[in-house]
């Protein structure tokens, strides 16, 4: 057994967390600044800070992901890290030359108070920042909140840029929140599918899933350009995907540039796509077509097709919260129950929205935000799963339970595909449906007898 | 940007030196001038290398911190120790289970290292200090496992708000009665590299572990393998040799060890160092406490395993080993030689670079001279002057700041328990027979006259090396990967191998030639470039011409 030592009892613990179903703040800082064409993300902190977010990408995505360091020393962590991040910011511009830094700061920096803001008026006011060149900063303590935290504070400092001109420009701004770059292209088909303009940020498609073709491009041609997100001020409106990941962008662009928002639910499975594409709809004034609701049909269709062995079937769910809360509501949506659902992010309205959504389940629904894996595995041997949907360190219960395991969320190390087919929309819901179908369908043609073993399913 | 297009037979080192500092601001070329040697170069402006000096902000190295090298390379192979880091929940996620460090706890033996442990500091323990979360977390830790030992780590914050974790560690060590508590001052921002790390985690060891077991250990011919982490099953296939040969493996620092391994690793006669860089103050400090010399040995390249297994068993100097080991040797090797026959007709002459760690730029250079294959480049990560050009400069290291900041462990002779496992007289003929203990020559001699070695590489420089040398495959690691393979050139994780293994000893050697063979001519390098973007020209004919 690979959890050996994991109790089927549950004992309370206050201190020790075991098996995170979350990383810190400043991974989702990075990853949200590669999803800004021309950027390299920069993390002000010991080495091994940017060391580790670089490797945890790149194991999930498989592609190159470049950003900088300040290299604190124990010097420097007494004394200050703004000569280093100064002397950053002129190197990075002589060697890499990038458009734009993201900079984001880490426990050390920010517990012996550094303020990246007031380093970025000394830079320009040193001319370390040549022109046409910009830097922007997030707050990133990786002792509040998590990962998904990170994320939503870069992707708001994202939308400090933009300005307001006066003129709309007649697009609506979408704010993806942490999906793959696959998401990220599939919402683009969509909103082109409907005719509406838009201004996605970020976006790592074309960044993070690119092509190998003999050259290196350290800046990908993907990625929101800098004067999109310039002119996002200008939009007739922001559509926020997710509250954790992108509640709080929209908001800085509705105070700060009276673009009003709308945050929807991230549109995973049929009834939060529903919502996304209506909002779109009514928000950019087009009408939907044709094509788009016959994705939908094919969605309802294959629901129906497959409804005996999706029924009443138990789920145990981990990953961040505006993705739970979607992939809670899908999978409810076809009768099946999500019955353990954590989140390491902390946060009560988490655990209220999950409720509600599974109150009509035949079954209780353990939830937890600020729970683990741990713990997960602890509720499995309570009461087992017939499916787990989850990252990759899912495969350790997964394998000791002998439960099937539908991979989906952040990490994935093992498996590819994530990066090149999304699962958001109608089309996604069809992927996310064929893995799950995949998954148990699998294990009754494993686990069935000879007797009852069938051709056709 | 760089494409590689047709091969360049021929570069000219100072003409490469040159690029790789031309971009840099000039306080940056300066410094990173001392850093690039062009080897054996007589007119050389730089006759010793820089090493272990801070890396540059900015300038994107593949460097990590002193909590990756303390939990992540020596501790993390540990599988019955429960180790706690204490700090906020991202060092401990980022280190867990990544490294591809395995280990055979059999069907019930004790495991923790699947599982990840924290204390996942938040905000209001940053401000009102986390000792009383930290002991709770040792005291959940020891209530569900009941485990052997538990160790605690760093992070960052720890050290910057006054945490004294070895205050609590003790307390609750002398609480439990039955469970060796103890702490690794490992912040990330200690030291220059992962490096200062290694240091701070051997002496943690040496102090709180090494000789809490002073039961007689079964067997002959004992040694400790030192600095092995047994990434992709390289200590299974080591052990696997070293039990052929008779020799008694007592403790294996740290790939695949236990607790006890360590706790009894006094009882060994001999150490065998592999990894120099990471490992060399315990085998400095187990010589001294108790009287075991060490030899520098290298499992990495079949003639490189060979010769280490003679060099052991010359040391014992007993017939019979001798020839258990010929045996073992002549056993192994026709199967090691057919494959590299083989391969060896697709590798010939190809070319080869290597950025890695302290000391696996250089063990990895006897495969690759196995196959036939040139390492033009190479440098480390994190290495000192003492792994490029030799022990013989320790005495003349500069002690700078950041290497002030580590604990220096001083260590004396046990007053019971030292015992010179040879005589003067005896290590005396051994020597003059050629034999040589405590002896690591580095990295330079073994690379040829003007091939470049490079210190703390960075992703620019890697990029520019590639396009004006063009090799054959490039050997880094996880974050180097992607950026190198999309210039069309293959590349080899060598830090946790991407994925199979083991490379060690005599099976691994054989799948290494394979993977090297599979990598460098692998049909996907020619598919580059669509047809229509080889020949873009707009040249019509009729089908029926």
């Amino acid at each position: 057994m690979l959890l050996r030592h994991t109790p089927k009892e549950i004992t309370e613990r206050s201190a020790l967390m075991i098996n995170p179903a979350k990383t810190c703040q400043p991974i989702g800082a990075m990853y949200a600044a590669l999803g800004i064409h021309g950027c390299l993300p920069h993390s002000h902190g010991s080495q091994g800070c940017c060391a580790y977010h670089r490797s945890a990408l790149t194991r999930h995505y498989k592609e190159p992901v470049s950003a900088a360091t300040s290299s604190f020393t124990e010097g420097s962590s007494v004394f200050g890290g703004q000569a280093n991040m100064l002397q950053a910011i002129e190197n990075i511009f002589a060697v890499y030359n990038p458009v734009i830094i993201a900079a984001h700061t880490t426990c050390l920096s920010e517990t012996i108070g550094d303020d990246l803001k007031q380093i970025r008026k000394k830079a320009i006011t040193e001319g370390k920042i040549p022109e046409g060149k910009y830097m922007i900063s997030a707050s990133t303590p990786s002792y509040v909140g998590s990962h998904v935290t990170g994320f939503s504070n870069m992707v708001k400092s994202m939308a400090g840029l933009a300005e307001s001109t006066g003129k709309k420009n007649g697009k609506v701004n979408v704010i993806p929140g942490w999906v793959e770059p696959s998401d990220m292209e599939e919402i683009k088909r969509l909103t082109n599918m409907l005719g509406v303009k838009t201004i996605l940020f970020p976006d790592t498609s074309g960044v993070l899933n690119g092509p190998l073709s003999g050259e290196y491009k350290m800046f990908p041609d993907g990625g929101t350009t800098v004067e999109e997100l310039i002119s996002a001020g200008d939009s007739i409106g922001t559509l926020a995907l997710g509250e954790w990941c992108s509640g709080d962008a929209a908001r800085t662009l509705d105070t700060q540039n009276k673009v009003p928002c709308q945050v929807l639910d991230m549109p995973f499975g049929l009834k939060a796509t529903d919502r996304f594409i209506d909002a779109l709809r009514i928000m950019g004034g087009v009408t939907v077509p044709d094509e788009l609701s016959m994705e939908r049909g094919q969605l309802v269709d294959m629901i129906s097709d497959m409804h005996q062995y999706l029924y009443h079937k138990k789920v145990a769910l981990v990953g961040d919260p505006d993705q739970l809360i979607a992939m809670t509501e899908f999978l409810v949506s076809m009768d099946m129950c999500p019955v353990h659902i954590v989140t390491g992010t902390p946060g009560k309205a988490f655990e209220a929205r999950i409720k509600e959504i599974t109150k009509d389940m035949p079954f209780e629904v353990n939830v937890k935000a600020k729970g683990d894996m741990f713990l997960l595995h602890q509720w499995i041997k309570n009461e087992p799963v017939d499916l787990i949907m989850g990252n990759t360190y899912c495969k350790y219960i997964a394998r000791d339970e002998d439960i099937p395991l539908v991979r989906w969320g952040f990490p994935i190390l093992d498996r590819q595909g994530h990066q090149y087919f999304p699962t958001v929309g109608y089309k996604g819901a069809l992927r996310l449906l064929e893995k799950i179908l995949g998954a148990l369908q699998d294990r009754k043609d494993r686990d069935d007898p000879e007797t009852t073993f069938e051709l056709v399913l | 940007m760089a494409t590689t297009k047709k091969k360049m037979v021929q570069w000219d080192p100072a003409h490469v030196k040159a690029e790789l500092l031309s971009k840099y601001p000039t306080k940056v070329a300066r410094k990173r001038s001392k850093q690039i040697m062009i080897n054996e170069a007589l007119e050389n402006e730089t006759p010793e290398i820089t090493a272990n000096v801070r890396t540059t902000p900015g300038i994107i190295t593949m460097r990590g911190c002193t909590y990756a090298g303390c939990k992540g390379v020596i501790m993390g192979p540990t599988r019955d120790i429960v180790n706690i880091v204490h700090g906020p929940i991202g060092c401990s996620f980022y280190a867990w289970l990544t490294r591809r460090n395995q280990t055979d706890a059999g069907t019930d033996g004790a495991n923790y290292m699947n599982y990840c442990f924290s204390t996942d500091m938040q905000d209001s323990d940053i401000i009102f200090g986390g000792e009383k979360k930290l002991a709770q977390a040792i005291q959940e830790a020891y209530d569900l496992f009941h485990p052997r030992s538990i160790a605690v780590f760093a992070t960052c914050p720890v050290g910057l708000i006054g945490d004294d974790i070895h205050t609590v560690t003790k307390r609750m060590k002398e609480k439990f009665g039955d469970c060796n508590v103890y702490a690794f001052s490992c912040e990330g921002y200690k030291g220059v590299s992962q490096s200062a790390g290694h240091h701070i985690a051997n002496n943690q060891v040496f102090r709180h572990i090494v000789g809490e077991n002073d039961a007689e250990k079964p067997g002959k011919y004992k040694i400790n393998l030192l600095g092995e982490y047994n990434i992709g099953g390289d200590g299974f296939e080591i052990d696997r040799i070293f039990k052929k040969c008779g020799i008694t493996n007592i403790a294996t620092f740290s790939g695949n060890s236990t607790y006890d391994q360590f706790a009894s690793a006094h009882k060994a006669d001999l150490n065998a160092v592999m990894c120099h860089r990471s490992i060399n103050y315990v085998a400095d400090m187990l010589e001294t406490k108790y009287g075991i010399p060490w030899i520098k040995v290298n499992f990495i390249g079949a003639d490189a395993t060979a010769k280490s297994l003679r060099k052991i068993a010359q040391y014992f100097g007993d017939q019979e080993f001798i020839d258990q080991v010929e045996a073992v040797i002549a056993e192994e090797m026709p199967k090691v030689l057919e494959a590299r026959a083989d391969v060896r007709t697709r590798t010939e002459g190809k070319t080869a670079m290597m950025f890695l760690g302290g000391s696996r730029a250089h063990h990895y250079q006897e495969l690759f001279a196995e196959m036939g294959m040139k390492v033009i480049s190479a440098g480390y990560e994190f290495a000192h002057r003492d792994d490029y050009e030799g022990r013989q400069v320790i005495p003349d290291l500069k002690v700078d700041a950041d290497s002030r900041n580590i604990e220096e462990l001083e260590v004396e002779a046990d007053e019971t328990r030292f015992k010179p496992r040879k005589s003067v007289e005896e290590i005396k003929a051994l020597e003059d027979a050629g034999y040589e203990f405590k002896k690591y020559d580095g990295l330079l001699p073994d690379m040829d006259k003007d091939t470049l070695i490079i210190d703390d590489l960075n992703q620019y420089e890697a990029e520019k090396m590639v396009e004006l040398m063009k090799p054959d495959i490039f050997c880094a690691g996880i974050k180097e990967k992607y950026s190198i393979q999309k210039l069309g050139v293959p590349m080899k994780q060598l830090h946790s191998y991407d994925s199979g293994g083991p490379y060690a000893g005599f099976k691994g050697a054989v799948n290494f030639y394979h993977e090297i063979d599979r990598l460098v001519n692998s049909k996907v390098w020619s598919y580059m470039k669509a047809p229509w973007q080889n020949n873009p020209q707009l040249s019509a004919s009729y089908g029926c011409e």
